[in-house]
């Protein structure tokens, strides 16, 4: 059976003057990962227990496939749901939290065990059924949640940050992992997280998310590259939003006006002929710092706006040669100069 | 060199760690002597009571006396049945109250908190007679269920077994909840939420996960109920109106009537001898289950 689509209709939730989710309406695509982005305080895990059941919505629709499930309770809904903290059961065993699922679905034993091991190798835990979930890592823990969420075959899957408890290293490697468990059993999910990186790395499309709305709704590469509002801009990481007027266009047939998103690591410190037509904007440096694979460089624009340039580290750029105070130009590509639509300036 | 920096400051280092054990050791001394000579030596001086006779002789007479006595029979039958009865019964009210308290908001919770914990702060003496005035032949409860056709005469409620029981459920009933209550509050909630998303019941998760994780304050609430009910005194003394005669009214009678100190002093151990059986007991049952994880 082929995992079916999610469509939120107009949902909206409220907490006292607080609106938590203004209206939102969504549609994940049947198999699709798609991945709630936003700072806390934005919606996105609201909208998530929405869907799972947990948060009882004020007005809307949410439908799974073709039934309505905006009124069903959440132990009705069959949904594989992995938490933020893993919400293991503490007093079981590994294979015991896993059979869990299936044993409330009055599988037999013996086939509850088999299936609930199969879950677990996916999981890369053979040989862990017997063990205590305090003996266990934060990875570890991971993986059970995962296997448990996934064993009884629900028909989406929902996950809450799963990630954020792990250490860096372990937390990239789990989202290759996760990702591929995903398209394995084409399963559609919605991920929610704070970590852009994380958003771009493995969903098929992000919801960027704030104040209860979804701000934009694309593919990775659209939303990093195309940001269609000031916050969706500033929230992919390290972008420079400057006016038109602050820009010197090199070439020519360069129209510029309103509000310009450059991304960080788009500007450099010399122009290459094979870039063609661009901009030049000049300033003064007010600080430098070596950050591993890129330098951070400040440069104060016209004595207002701030201007971030990452410059990767292999690059031939000696830190020796800049002064703090000392004037620089930075240079950009057109076709890396993005034009916001909207929004008033800044 | 590494042996050199390995002693730098050692023997200064290990002075002040001492220094700092021993302060925290006396913190402690002025809880020790209370205990020792408000609890500690009474008991060896009862213990001496109960084997010796009135001339200073040692005696075992005060125990073949109390145990071939029919009434020390009937008085500890009485002891368990009331001291088990007001155990089931904080079992069956207790849990679904501390349920209750720690599944809604910490607001409302604190609130509920206050009604359960009232009764703590009025006196035992006070809160018996209330009873008294309830559950009497002509009392509001007896008034109710006559007035209201349910009975045509007034049910016996007090001064008897049943009165015993409802004065000490509703002594325990706050004492029992609290620890109940701590373990269940402790529970994380998405534990819960997670076994909703794979389609459990309330019911079902209540039995299979929110019981298990709440055992140890369960069991601890139903030690400290059932221990401290085994000398109760004044709810069987009032309600139970000179027909119930569990062990500590036993002793009272023994001491103020029959001035058997020797007698009197015999019993106490014997209730104190029940007490550590149970307790070894119970300590060792959680043992057992404890040390078999994932059972259900």
């Amino acid at each position: 059976m082929a995992s079916p689509r999610i469509a939120l209709e107009k949902v909206r939730k409220v907490y006292g003057r607080h609106v938590a989710l203004d209206d939102v309406s969504v549609d994940v695509r049947p198999g699709e990962f798609l991945t709630l982005l936003g700072p806390s305080g934005s919606g996105k895990t609201t909208l998530l227990m929405a869907i799972a059941g947990f948060v009882r919505p004020e007005a809307g629709l949410i439908r799974i496939g073709d039934a309505d499930v905006t009124r069903l309770p959440v132990n009705k809904r069959d949904i594989g749901i992995v938490f933020q903290n893993y919400a293991l059961f503490p007093h079981m065993s590994v294979l015991s939290n896993v059979e869990y699922p299936l044993l409330l679905r009055r599988l037999p034993r013996a086939e509850a065990r088999e299936r609930a091991q199969a879950a677990l190798a996916r999981t890369q835990l053979e040989g862990y059924d017997a063990r205590d979930i305090a003996a266990l890592s934060g990875g570890q823990r991971q993986r059970v949640a995962l296997a448990r969420a996934v064993v009884f075959e629900p028909r989406v899957l929902l996950m809450d940050e799963p990630l954020s408890a792990l250490d860096k290293n372990l937390r990239e490697q789990m989202q290759f992992e996760i990702r591929k468990l995903q398209q394995d059993l084409a399963i559609t999910t919605v991920y929610v997280t704070h970590d852009q990186r994380e958003a771009l790395t493995m969903s098929d499309r992000i919801a960027v998310m704030n104040a209860g709305r979804i701000e934009q709704l694309d593919a990775p590469q659209p939303i990093y590259q195309c940001p269609t509002s000031r916050f969706v801009a500033d929230f992919m990481g390290e972008s420079n939003i400057l006016p038109a007027a602050f820009l010197e266009p090199l070439g020519s047939a360069l129209p510029l006006d309103g509000t310009l998103v450059i991304r960080a690591e788009n500007l450099s410190l010399e122009r290459e002929a094979a870039d063609g037509d661009g901009v030049a904007i000049t300033g003064r440096v007010t600080a430098h710092a070596f950050r591993g694979e890129t330098w951070h460089l400040r440069l104060e624009v016209e004595g207002e706006r701030q201007l971030l340039l990452s410059i990767p580290s292999g690059k031939s750029f000696d830190p020796a040669d800049i002064q703090i105070g000392q004037q620089l130009t930075a240079y950009a590509a057109a076709r890396h100069i993005h034009r916001l639509d909207g929004g008033p300036e800044p | 060199m590494t042996a050199m920096t390995a002693t730098v400051n050692a023997a200064g280092l290990r002075r002040d760690a001492a220094a700092e054990r021993r302060f925290f050791l006396s913190l402690s001394l002025p809880s020790l002597a209370v205990v020792g000579i408000g609890a500690i030596l009474p008991l060896f001086w009862i213990l001496q009571q109960s084997l010796t006779t009135a001339r200073g002789d040692f005696t075992v007479v005060n125990y073949t006396a109390l145990l071939t006595n029919g009434l020390t029979w009937r008085s500890l039958l009485v002891t368990l049945e009331l001291s088990g009865g007001t155990l089931v019964c904080c079992l069956l009210l207790g849990i679904p109250l501390a349920f209750l308290l720690a599944s809604t908001s910490p607001r409302t919770a604190s609130r509920l908190m206050v009604l359960v914990l009232l009764p703590l702060w009025t006196s035992i003496l006070v809160r018996t007679y209330g009873w008294l005035v309830l559950l009497r032949r002509d009392g509001l409860i007896n008034d109710l269920l006559v007035g209201s056709g349910l009975v045509s005469e007034p049910v016996p409620l007090v001064y008897n077994f049943t009165g015993t029981l409802i004065g000490m459920v509703h002594y325990m009933l706050p004492i029992f909840v609290l620890p109940t209550y701590a373990a269940m509050r402790d529970i994380d909630g998405n534990v819960i939420r997670a076994a909703a998303s794979m389609g459990a019941s309330l019911w079902h998760c209540f039995r299979t996960v929110i019981l298990p994780l709440a055992f140890g304050g369960i069991v601890s609430g139903s030690v400290i109920v059932f221990v401290y009910t085994l000398g109760f005194f004044i709810t069987p003394a009032i309600l139970g109106g000179g027909r119930i005669s569990p062990i500590a009214i036993r002793i009272d009678r023994t001491l103020s009537t029959l001035q058997d100190w020797g007698g009197a002093a015999a019993l106490g151990i014997l209730l104190l001898l029940i007490v550590a059986i149970l307790g070894v007991t119970t300590l060792g049952a959680t043992r057992l289950i404890r040390s078999k994880p994932g059972a259900d």
